[in-house]
């Protein structure tokens, strides 16, 4: 490691590693952030919900556009992996099936920027414990 | 570099690591491996939840969950499931004592709704052996602004301005210390950091340096260039393995990295920083006896004033600050005076670490603003009394602060109401007694510390101490008359008066207080022979109801001397001649039918 000679250089450094454990940091605010849930059950992965995590992961870091993703268990639309459930601070969740990396750049760009609604919504056809 | 999707904490602090957590943390690394997703996920080994009895924590980000009491035969569950499934691990989870609900989220812990963490930003969140973790929490940062934008002066208006005062006990203000040893005129100047924690029960100052050593080492860099030293100390007791271990780290990683040692960050200041080792002595806390120890000789307090900041360490002035207290030295220059002033009380402005320790649920290290009542700390984020008993009094200051009542339950903390409710706020240590604790016994047990502990230089607490300590071994063996609690209440005020430094001059401070508040505890011991918490076994007196007994045997059969004896299905009785009042037959009586009075 060079030293650091001067506080523009630590200013450069801090930047850098502040990507490191952003994701920390995301965790004490998770509500006023994006989240995006994606299904990775064995039906997920094999559709390929993993490239479309990594896709959604890289493309939204690239934009600069803050959001938790996460991976969660089968939603139960198997027909319809890899799914995803998208959350817009302060609105109801968002189903969205057959997300692949085409599709995953559809919703970010229209529903995450301009909270435009895409094709391939799952409606809400089951009730949970929560909202019985 | 890989980006982590997920970053797994696991508490690296001293009582953690005791429950295995490194072997958690392998364990983890392991299972990663075999799923392949070691590039995906990070696991970090931090500095103290705070949390800490219900150790080992392992937090999961970014979903913020927040697992309690893992074991390493736990860690493929939570794999299995959280990590590939998505599925919380229930049983794992914190479940709140009231509501009997599980909590998913950390946020959702009273434990920690009411705290503000300062001092403690960065423990449980960054590796404590990784600098550039610190540096991205804006690390050095504070110390980069000071050295290219600020004059020493401006700085020292600033922790003058944020109102901050010495964490170690004393109260004394920070920014005002350090302008003292600015003023001296020296060839020489000295930066120390007071790491020499000895109250029973504390515990902030290691989790500090075990959860963010480079935030102590960077103030105590603005500390060297506001004073105009070069030189840094850190004095610390050989006993924190763990935090010596991580410090050292810290202070390689700082000079490779150029955030210490010469020319740091191309400004021509100069600092680099030196451990000094302690042999955990209490007296050596206080900063004179600190630096005779420093300098190898004896860890014997002398008279103020020459104070440290005119003559300290190897006779040259000498600034000495407390491990939290630098701790809160970055935040401050980062986020301004307004804001560190903006939190407490008029007179006592940030927050304050405090060890919670004794009889209650939520052992641990909290941090909260100042102003904050007992009421919240001990029912809010404690989490009540052990055992639903009744809550009698809680310790603050160590042996040299005293008891606080139920009647000051709802008073603000702050340094000036606890020196005005009889104790003080020492170096942060809680400990919090019921109804079963007994307050001459507690002050016996701290009198039998400063005992221990005293140097022996000055006559008054050499001496002094000893005696009141056996006119306390008196009252709790039955043989106190009620002139001994005048005499104690006079020899403690002599001590008080007399002795040279801080340690004498606060070790009556527990019997004072307990007398105060206590009164009518010590005055059944010395006119009954009774001890109203039943703690004091000279003073008990077993015996069985006749009444409730049913015969059944099991105290003749479990008393360890022999002393109780009887028929079958007929009453017993216990020979007090015999009976070494170890309470084994209260234990096992089914029928409540052993009398202790």
């Amino acid at each position: 490691m060079n030293k650091i000679k001067n506080l523009a250089d630590l200013k450069k450094l801090q930047s850098e590693v502040q990507s490191k454990i952003k994701l920390r940091e995301k965790g004490d605010s998770p509500e006023q952030l994006v989240q995006i849930k994606v299904s990775m059950a064995t039906c997920g992965i094999a559709s390929g919900a993993k490239e479309t995590m990594n896709f959604l992961i890289e493309e939204l870091d690239h934009q600069g556009i803050d959001a938790v993703v996460t991976q969660t268990g089968c939603m139960g639309y198997c027909y319809a992996e890899p799914t995803i459930e998208l959350t817009i601070p302060g609105q109801l969740p968002v189903v969205y099936g057959f997300v692949s990396k085409h599709k995953a750049q559809e919703i970010i760009e229209k529903h995450i920027k301009l909270n435009e609604l895409v094709d391939g919504i799952i409606p809400v056809a089951y009730s949970t414990i929560d909202n019985k | 570099m890989a980006e982590y999707n997920m970053h797994i904490l696991v508490c690296g602090g001293t009582g953690c690591k005791a429950s295995q957590s490194e072997l958690i943390k392998s364990n983890f690394k392991n299972r990663l491996n075999e799923f392949g997703l070691s590039d995906e996920i990070q696991v970090v080994l931090t500095g103290c939840f705070g949390f800490c009895e219900k150790g080992p924590i392992v937090k999961i980000l970014p979903d913020n969950t927040f697992y309690t009491q893992v074991t390493p035969e736990d860690v493929s569950e939570i794999v299995n499931e959280h990590i590939i499934k998505g599925r919380k691990v229930e049983r794992l989870l914190y479940r709140d004592p009231e509501t009997n609900e599980l909590v998913g989220d950390s946020k959702g812990m009273d434990f920690y709704k009411k705290q503000i963490r300062i001092a403690l930003r960065n423990c449980g969140f960054i590796n404590p052996e990784n600098i550039e973790e610190y540096i991205g929490r804006d690390g050095y940062a504070a110390l980069g602004t000071c050295l290219s934008e600020k004059t020493p002066d401006e700085v020292i208006e600033m922790i003058k301005d944020s109102g901050l005062r010495g964490r170690g006990g004393g109260g004394f203000p920070t920014g005002l210390k350090w302008q003292l040893t600015r003023k001296s005129v020296s060839d020489q100047k000295y930066v120390v950091c007071n790491a020499d924690e000895g109250d029973p029960g504390a515990f902030m100052d290691r989790s500090i340096l075990e959860g963010d050593p480079h935030s102590v080492l960077e103030a105590m860099a603005i500390c060297g260039y506001c004073i105009g030293a070069d030189k840094g100390l850190v004095y610390i007791r050989a006993e924190y393995p763990l935090a010596i271990e991580r410090l050292k780290i810290a202070i390689n990683q700082a000079r490779e990295y150029g955030l210490l040692g010469d020319d740091i960050l191309g400004t021509g200041f100069n600092f680099d920083v030196e451990i000094r080792y302690g042999a955990g002595a209490f007296v050596c806390g206080e900063e004179t006896a600190l630096i005779h120890s420093m300098e190898g000789k004896r860890g014997e307090p002398t008279v103020k004033p020459p104070f440290p900041a005119e003559k300290g360490y190897n006779g040259k002035p000498t600034n000495v600050n407390n491990v939290e207290t630098f701790a809160n030295i970055p935040v401050i220059i980062n986020k301004g005076a307004e804001w560190f002033a903006s939190i407490g009380t008029e007179k006592s402005k940030g927050t304050k670490v405090f060890a919670l320790a004794g009889k209650i649920n939520n052992v641990g290290l909290i941090e909260v603003p100042m102003g904050i009542t007992l009421r919240e700390i001990i029912y809010d984020i404690g989490g009540g009394i052990k055992d639903g008993r009744e809550f009698k009094a809680v310790q603050t200051g160590g042996p040299s602060g005293g008891c606080l009542t139920k009647s000051f339950l709802d008073t603000p903390i702050d340094y000036d109401n606890l020196v005005a409710a009889g104790s003080m706020m020492g170096s942060g240590g809680m400990i919090v007694l019921d109804n079963t604790d007994c307050m001459v016994a507690i002050a016996k047990f701290y009198l039998e510390f400063t005992l221990d502990e005293s140097c022996g230089k000055c006559t008054p607490c050499r001496i002094g101490n000893k005696r009141l300590h056996e006119i306390l071994e008196k009252i709790t063996d039955g043989n106190g008359k009620v002139e001994d609690l005048d005499r104690l209440r006079l020899l403690s005020n002599v001590i008080k008066d007399t002795s040279l430094c801080g340690l004498g001059q606060t070790s009556p401070n527990p019997v004072l207080s307990t007398l105060d508040h206590f009164y009518d505890e010590y005055l059944a011991h010395v006119t009954t022979a009774s001890c109203p918490a039943g703690q004091c076994k000279a003073l008990m007196h077993y015996s069985i109801d006749p009444d409730k007994c049913t015969g059944c045997t099991l105290c003749f059969r479990n008393c360890p001397v022999g002393a109780i004896s009887g028929e079958r299905r007929a009453p017993h009785y216990i020979d007090q001649s015999l009976c070494i009042k170890c309470g084994v037959c209260v234990a096992k009586c089914k029928f409540d039918a052993v009398l202790i009075g």
